[in-house]
């Protein structure tokens, strides 16, 4: 047979298993029968119930507006899959292309699809993780709990973290009319994800919105009282809150600990793919059936010189999830590249944030374009002199625009499209706090002289 | 009904918030707020606003609603 025979007798009636079955898994699965795949389909799930989308669950659910059953993703097309659900992954054996279940069942597959997402980082002590009162939110259950938590009035909701989520919370608790305290680590909101100068604007808005904003500072202890509920938040320079919600809003967990044993390269960062979504192996090299997607990818990008980046973005899950599924289904000479610039939003205090780009992949920030008192302005990000990210403040209509200067390595800082030339345009240093992209996350060490014998070996540690 | 919309792509031109205001609402001047399953009384008001939309950010649900785990879930 030639490789075409085989091509054609996989896409008629070969196994593909999809491990992770939200926005990446479903828009996956729902191509591949677009492209063509009349075999076996097989959707893996650690939640009950159909996919749904996420981000509504930190705004219109929380807001009391939607139901938080009622994010149900939309269907593009039928997918005839077999569903297993409510059991997640433990384990994924290369040798002989089996996923393991939790259950102890084996589903053997030809290629296999991980998007197994991330899920939210608990609070580091079990015992108050575990008070009345105290969130997360990244599920539909979580965003349940939390609604109705808000619609109770609590005479006070502490939000722990001042990232996206942790700052699209505090706003919802402000429109609802609850008093907020929002404790950051960070000098400002927003500063891991897009620097100082950005953080300095989300701390005034959070302000001017009536959020007791507490920056620079560090929860250290949640009390419970008797009847275990949480009462009071307990900081790092000695204060303390009095709040009946807590909602600890610290990031994710990449689910990847399931493939800790797998022989692919996996680390907190996610598991290290090509542009074409197919797998590493702990060596480095590329696996030919293993395919990765969404926020659980970590994916060269040759804009930003090839580095891996993964991204938790709602378009890059549903971009990388068409492009995997086109290669999984495809012969090597037709295979897509994900080249996309990496899109976001997030919609808080009356204000749609977006950025294009990597903001953290930069040394100098300028606010180009608008206005930062009006808040609708536009900020561009540089590296070493061209441009590398853009973030707008409701100011999206021009966020095409820095796409296309970061496409073509324009020069930074870009002069101003527009006539709402901002007088001071002087870049400042874009200031993130701790390491970047590039220094974190060596988990291999390299054993062996001989070419041949030279391997990666991965190094678990505690986290 | 279910929709989503793409709010990487959308870019508050509101052409959705005016002609499906119970499924579209603006918050400030650009974000866009949804009910993802919006009432099945306004069909053709939330499919007039998905034609509407500039950028085409908004996605409707093409299989109408009906169970599509059923089919041949074994778990």
């Amino acid at each position: 047979m030639t490789g075409a025979d085989i091509l054609r007798a996989f896409k008629r009636d070969g196994r593909i298993v999809v491990v992770g079955a939200s926005l990446a898994g479903l828009r996956a699965a729902e191509a591949l029968r677009d492209e063509g795949f009349t075999g076996s389909l097989t959707m893996i799930g650690d939640e009950l119930g159909e996919p749904y989308d996420r981000p509504p669950l930190s705004k219109q659910v929380l807001t009391g507006w939607v139901p938080a059953d009622g994010t149900k993703l939309p269907r593009r097309r039928d997918i005839d899959a077999e569903w297993l659900l409510g059991v997640p992954a433990s384990g994924l054996d290369l040798a002989t292309d089996h996923v393991r279940l939790a259950d102890g069942r084996e589903v053997p597959f030809d290629r296999v699809l991980i998007a197994t997402g991330v899920r939210a980082r608990p609070w580091f002590v079990e015992s108050e993780a575990a008070l009345d009162g105290v969130f997360v939110v990244r599920t539909r259950e979580h965003a349940e709990g939390l609604q109705r938590a808000l619609a109770a009035g609590p005479s006070r909701v502490l939000v722990i973290g001042a990232g996206f989520t942790g700052s699209e919370i505090a706003s919802i608790c402000r429109e609802r009319n609850i008093p907020v305290t929002v404790a950051e680590l960070a000098p400002g909101p927003l500063v891991g994800a897009l620097g100082a100068m950005i953080g300095e604007i989300a701390a005034d808005m959070q302000r001017a919105h009536g959020v007791d904003l507490r920056c620079g500072v560090k929860v250290t202890r949640l009390e419970g009282d008797e009847q275990g509920r949480f009462r009071r938040a307990h900081f790092d320079d000695g204060t303390t809150i009095d709040a009946d919600v807590a909602v600890v809003a610290l990031g994710g967990i990449r689910n990847t600990e399931w493939l800790r044993d797998s022989g692919l390269a996996v680390g907190v960062w996610g598991i290290a793919c090509d542009t074409g979504c197919r797998a590493l192996d702990l060596n480095g090299l590329i696996t030919d059936n293993i395919f990765v997607a969404g926020d659980v990818a970590r994916c060269p990008n040759p804009i930003y010189e090839y580095r891996l980046i993964s991204l938790e973005h709602w378009a890059n899950a549903v971009e990388q999830a068409e492009v995997a599924a086109h290669n999984m289904v495809s012969g090597q000479a037709d295979r897509w590249p994900h080249l996309s610039i990496p899109l976001f939003w997030s919609i808080q205090f009356g204000v749609n944030i977006k950025s294009v780009g990597v903001p953290t992949f930069a040394d100098e920030v300028v606010v180009v374009q608008g206005s930062v008192t009006d808040r609708r302005f536009v900020a561009a990000y540089g590296y070493r002199g061209r441009v590398t990210a853009a973030v707008s403040f409701n100011n999206a209509k021009w966020l095409d625009h820095y796409r296309q200067l970061i496409e073509t390595a324009a020069p930074f800082p870009p002069p101003c499209p527009t006539p709402d030339q901002p007088a001071d345009m002087k870049p400042v240093p874009v200031d993130f706090p701790g390491p970047t992209l590039l220094a974190q996350g060596a988990t291999v060490v390299v054993t062996g002289h001989d070419p041949s014998e030279r391997r990666v070996t991965s190094v678990q540690r505690h986290r | 009904m279910r929709i989503v919309v793409d709010l990487s792509r959308c870019e508050g031109y509101a052409q959705c918030a005016f002609l499906a205001p119970d499924a579209f609402r603006m918050h400030g001047e650009e974000a866009l707020m949804y009910d993802p399953n919006p009432d099945d009384a306004r069909r053709d008001q939330v499919l007039r606003a998905a034609a509407a939309c500039p950028v085409q950010a908004i996605l409707v649900d093409r299989l109408e609603g009906r169970d599509v785990l059923a089919e041949r879930s074994k778990s």
